[in-house]
Order: structure tokens, then C-alpha cells, then sequence
């Protein structure tokens, strides 16, 4: 951060080029985010992200708070996709504890999961629209997004916050007739979905603007690190929840989209045809919800239910122990990657045999996104910089934690 | 909630392609291995993570291609201090390994391995800003994160987590 001024690397070249700061409030960096860019006339010669504004110290946090207590920090690193950060950490744990999960909580989470991604996605799609000057996606992609908040509030008792996957489990039972009203969403939204593309996806302006823009060869994005979408866009056919499954993904039947070109078009194309896909996998968890218990058999780990809590002397005590002290966990590591709406979300946990975490570690999939943006943008107009920047769909609160 | 025990044996575990790749190269750059929780760590001699890093990414039965996270760990007050620790994913395989360099508290120094991978850059720069290990050959090795006046490095363990007041 710091540099408010330009940095030094970045100097104007002979008298043909100048330095242009863009950010760190422009409304296209869709946060905080300063670009450091030298332009020679319109073209782009060199690009220089400086991040950092957001930074909290989130990892420093979680080393002093309980193991359960991180779940909230989680929601907050990427506040687009909270229940894939809450996945993501409690997996970690519950490797760390070799906990075995029962198989209605690993389908209600892939289920939320997927609707976040869903979630995630729409925010994108209006936002990179909008940026570029299609203001109706936006309002028909908030409509939509309106409607998975509502059932997250229902879910979870919190529209954005969510917290709601815990280890070992998830903390509630869904109210009745929750499945029902996902049921309906999911029935709807393959409709409106052809609405957004009837917008955009053969709108000359839209292809315009996105076709042949910011291009990144498939070499380049492997050795840059991007994941997720950026990563397909440019035609690497590789999905973390398809190639090495986490949390029961190996049940559900889905294709993975993969553009060829590349460019901005090719990466909104891969992550539409997310869209539909996600939705698939929602109505597959509908159809083949399991019955049974919706947290692990660990007393010592996850928080006994309130009616026991209230009537079983074990179960109160069980209760005030992991409250008060927390649950340790053997000594040891894990990584355990999950494929976030932008990429690959990695948590490294180290453990020292306390109830605290060690260490905790966020691989965030926007900062290595980020490094290929230079690559993107360099050679190419001013005005796709915007496109690059909503095509990457970066998060900063994920990337500066 | 039945953990298996680490095997922490290099004879149990040279068959795993990284470490008889990294062990036909050169046997001194892996310092040991450990196996837990189905994860492969090679903890790597110090001088030899980037060729190591070169080796394994392009290696002909399971090349490591992708560079997943760079990061670290503090041992404080323990001596070697410092673990820089690399994630690598081979896409071809679908398999995981972990990198592990040992480094001293004192000036903790390493080779930087953007050369292999553009992609470390970031997350050199973060480990740099962040826990004050140097790594020697990075293009642009600043603070990242922090603001540039800071001083300290916060995720050390002997840094306050509210701070210095």
C-alpha cells in the first residue's frame, strides 16, 4: 500500500508516455484497489496492481481465537462467498481431527455451497456488466440474488455473514419447508439465466467490448498460478471439485465449462455456463437429500443440541467445556484446497495440540489471479482495463485479509 | 476419530515420484520426508528449493506443474525459526506435495524461486512483508500488504497481535 505517490519503478518513459493512477477508489476495481498504469496516448505499456488497503490481519487473528471461533473470521475474508471460506476451514479441521461427517451434512453443504457460488457469480455478472455499461444485468442479477440471501437467512439467520458450516457438521437443522422454497428457486432460475445471456451473450456491443480482449495464454496462467475460471477461460480443463473431490462432490454429476480463447468473452462464457451447472447440482442434492443426523458423533468437538444441552447433565457439560476451553486438536498440518467461485481457496492449518490454532494460512484465489493481470492488460486500451479487471472478479477483501 | 501415525521413514516412502525424483538428483537435498493425514511433506536443504522446484515441475511421470501457495511458519523461540513452505499441484496426476526449507532466525535468506514459477512473486512478497524472510533473486522484492514505513513483521510470534503501542 503505502506508496501514494508513483512508485519509483514506475517511471514516465521519454516524453511519450505518462503515468495514470487508477484506484484506489475507482468504482471498477470493485474495492480497493490502486493500478499503477503507464499509458503511451490510450494504450496500456505497463501495469502495476498495489493492494494492501484491505488488509486486517485476519491470519494474525486466528491465531489467537479458538477453533470454532475462526469460523466467523472466515466469512469475512471473501464476503461474496462465505459458506465456501466456512467449507474450506472446517474441512481443514476436520482433517486435522480425522473426523468422518454424516453423509446429510456433506450434501446440505455442497448444496450451499453451490448456491453461494450461484450468489457469488450473479454479483459478478451484474458488477462486470455494469462497469461496462449495461446497467439493466445488474438489476435483473440482484433480483435473483435477493432470493438466495433470503434463503440463507432462512438457513442461517444471516444474509451475508453466514457461519453457517461448523466442524463437524452444520449448526442447524433447515427449517421446514426450506427445501421446498430452494426447490422453486431452482425450478425458476434456469429461465432467468436466459434472460442475462439474452442480454449479453449475443449483444454486438457486449462482443465488442469482451472478443479478443485481455487474452491469457493457457502457459501463461498454469505458471501465473490463476485458478478457477481465469484458469478455464484460457482453456485448462482442471475443476478441484470434479479432479480431486472434497466433502462428497464425487456424487454429484456435472460438466466442468472450459472457453478456448482466453479472453474476457471466453471466461464470462465458462462462468454462465457455471451458473447452469451449480443449479444442476442444487436440484441433484434436492433429489437425493439423505436423512440422518446433520453433525458428526464427536461430543468432545461439535456442541451438543439445545434440547439435550438442557435436559442431559453429559451434554451440558460437553457444552461449557468446548465454550469455555475450546476442543484440541492432534498436532500436525493439513492444505485442503476447495474451488471457490474465482479459483483455488487453500487453507494451510498447523497444529501445535492446542485448542488455538498454530497457524492459519488463506490461499486466496484472487491473488494469484491478480499477477496475470499485468499480462492481460498490457498492449491493450485503457477502456479494457475495466473489462480485464471484471473478468478476473477479484474480491480484495480475499486478497488483502 | 482414528488418526493413522505419521511415517516419517525415507526407505517407507522413496517410491512417491517427487522424492525419487529429488533423491536420484541429488540425495542431499532432501533432509527428510513425512507422510500424515494422506499429505507428502520433503523438507528440502536450503541451496537446493529452487532446482528442486525446477526438477519437480517438469519432471516426466508426474510433473508438478502448478505452484499453489507459498507460505510460513514461525517456530519462535525454536531454532531453525523459520519454515517457508510450498504447495505444489500436479494437474496431470492430481496429486499434492509439500515443500518444506528450515531456515535460521537470524537474516533468514533464500533462494526465490520466481524464475519457475512468475506466480510466486505475490506470495514471496507477502511471506517477505510479512515474517522478514529475504529471497534473493526476486524481481521486486517490497512490502506488499503492510504500508512501506512499517516497522516489523506482524505474523512473527514475538509481535503482538494488538500491535506495538
Amino acid at each position: 500500500m503505502a506508496h501514494l505517490t508513483p512508485t519509483p519503478t514506475l517511471e514516465p518513459g521519454q516524453d511519450k508516455t505518462m503515468i495514470l493512477n487508477m484506484g484506489p477508489q475507482h468504482p471498477s476495481t470493485h474495492g480497493v484497489l490502486r493500478l499503477i498504469l503507464e499509458i503511451d496516448g490510450e494504450t496500456v505499456v505497463r501495469m502495476m496492481p498495489d493492494i494492501g488497503f484491505l488488509h486486517t490481519g485476519i491470519e494474525k487473528t486466528c491465531e489467537a481465537k479458538f477453533y470454532q471461533q475462526v469460523v466467523p473470521l472466515t466469512d469475512r475474508i471473501d464476503y461474496l462467498c462465505p459458506m465456501t471460506n466456512n467449507l474450506c476451514y472446517v474441512l481443514a479441521v476436520e482433517k486435522l481431527l480425522g473426523l468422518e461427517l454424516p453423509p446429510k451434512a456433506q450434501w446440505l453443504r455442497v448444496m450451499m455451497n453451490e448456491l453461494t457460488r450461484i450468489n457469488s457469480h450473479l454479483v459478478w455478472l451484474g458488477t462486470h456488466a455494469l462497469d461496462m455499461g449495461a446497467m439493466t444485468v445488474f438489476l435483473y442479477c440482484f433480483r435473483e440474488r435477493e432470493d438466495i440471501l433470503r434463503l440463507f437467512e432462512a438457513v442461517s439467520g444471516q444474509r451475508m455473514m453466514t457461519s453457517y458450516f461448523r466442524v463437524g457438521g452444520v449448526s442447524l437443522e433447515p427449517p421446514l419447508g426450506f427445501f421446498d422454497r430452494v426447490r422453486k428457486f431452482a425450478n425458476r432460475f434456469p429461465s432467468k439465466v436466459d434472460e442475462y445471456e439474452g442480454l449479453l451473450t449475443g449483444n454486438p456491443i457486449w462482443m465488442m467490448r469482451t472478443k479478443g480482449v485481455a487474452k491469457l495464454s493457457a502457459e501463461d496462467a498454469i505458471a501465473i498460478g490463476a485458478s478457477g475460471p481465469t484458469l478455464r477461460g484460457s482453456g485448462v480443463d482442471f475443476d478441484l471439485r470434479r479432479d480431486m473431490p472434497y466433502s462428497g462432490y464425487d456424487n454429484f454429476k456435472f460438466k466442468v465449462p472450459v472457453g478456448k480463447d482466453g479472453d474476457v468473452f471466453a471466461r464470462y462464457m465458462c462462468r454462465v455456463a457455471e451458473l447452469r451447472e451449480s443449479i444442476s447440482i442444487v436440484s441433484q442434492a434436492l433429489d437425493g437429500m439423505p436423512s440422518g443426523p446433520i453433525k458428526a458423533n464427536a461430543p468432545k468437538v461439535v456442541l451438543p443440541d439445545r434440547e439435550k444441552m438442557k435436559t442431559e447433565m453429559e451434554a451440558l457439560i460437553y457444552h461449557f467445556k468446548i465454550i469455555t476451553e475450546g476442543f484440541a486438536v492432534p498436532e500436525g498440518e493439513v492444505y485442503q484446497a476447495v474451488e471457490s467461485p474465482r479459483g483455488e481457496m487453500g487453507y494451510y492449518i498447523v497444529s501445535d495440540g492446542s485448542a488455538k490454532p498454530y497457524r492459519v494460512h488463506m490461499r486466496s484465489a484472487c491473488l494469484a489471479n491478480m499477477q496475470a493481470l499485468p499480462k492481460m492488460c498490457e498492449g491493450y486500451l485503457l477502456a479494457d482495463v475495466v473489462a480485464a479487471i471484471g473478468s478476473i472478479d477479484i474480491v480484495l477483501g480475499e486478497i488483502d485479509r | 476419530m482414528e488418526l493413522a501415525p505419521a511415517v516419517t521413514d525415507l526407505e517407507q516412502l522413496k517410491g512417491h515420484p517427487a522424492i525419487a525424483r529429488l533423491l536420484s538428483w541429488n540425495p542431499q537435498s532432501v533432509e527428510g520426508v513425512k507422510f500424515d493425514r494422506d499429505e507428502m511433506t520433503i523438507y528440502v536443504e536450503r541451496s537446493a528449493i529452487r532446482e528442486a522446484c525446477a526438477l519437480l515441475r517438469v519432471d516426466a511421470n508426474c510433473p508438478f506443474n502448478y505452484l499453489s501457495d507459498v507460505t510460513c511458519v514461525d517456530w519462535y523461540p525454536a531454532e531453525p525459526r523459520f519454515e517457508v513452505i510450498y504447495h505444489l499441484l500436479s494437474m496431470p496426476n492430481k496429486e499434492r506435495v509439500r515443500l518444506k526449507v528450515r531456515l535460521s532466525g537470524e537474516s533468514p535468506t533464500l533462494e526465490s524461486i520466481t524464475s519457475v514459477w512468475p506466480g510466486a512473486n505475490y506470495f514471496e512478497r507477502e511471506v517477505f512483508d510479512l515474517f522478514g524472510v529475504r529471497f534473493s533473486g526476486h524481481p521486486y522484492l517490497r512490502r506488499i500488504l503492510m504500508p512501506e514505513d512499517w516497522k516489523g513483521h506482524p505474523l512473527r510470534k514475538d509481535y503482538p497481535v494488538e500491535g506495538y503501542r
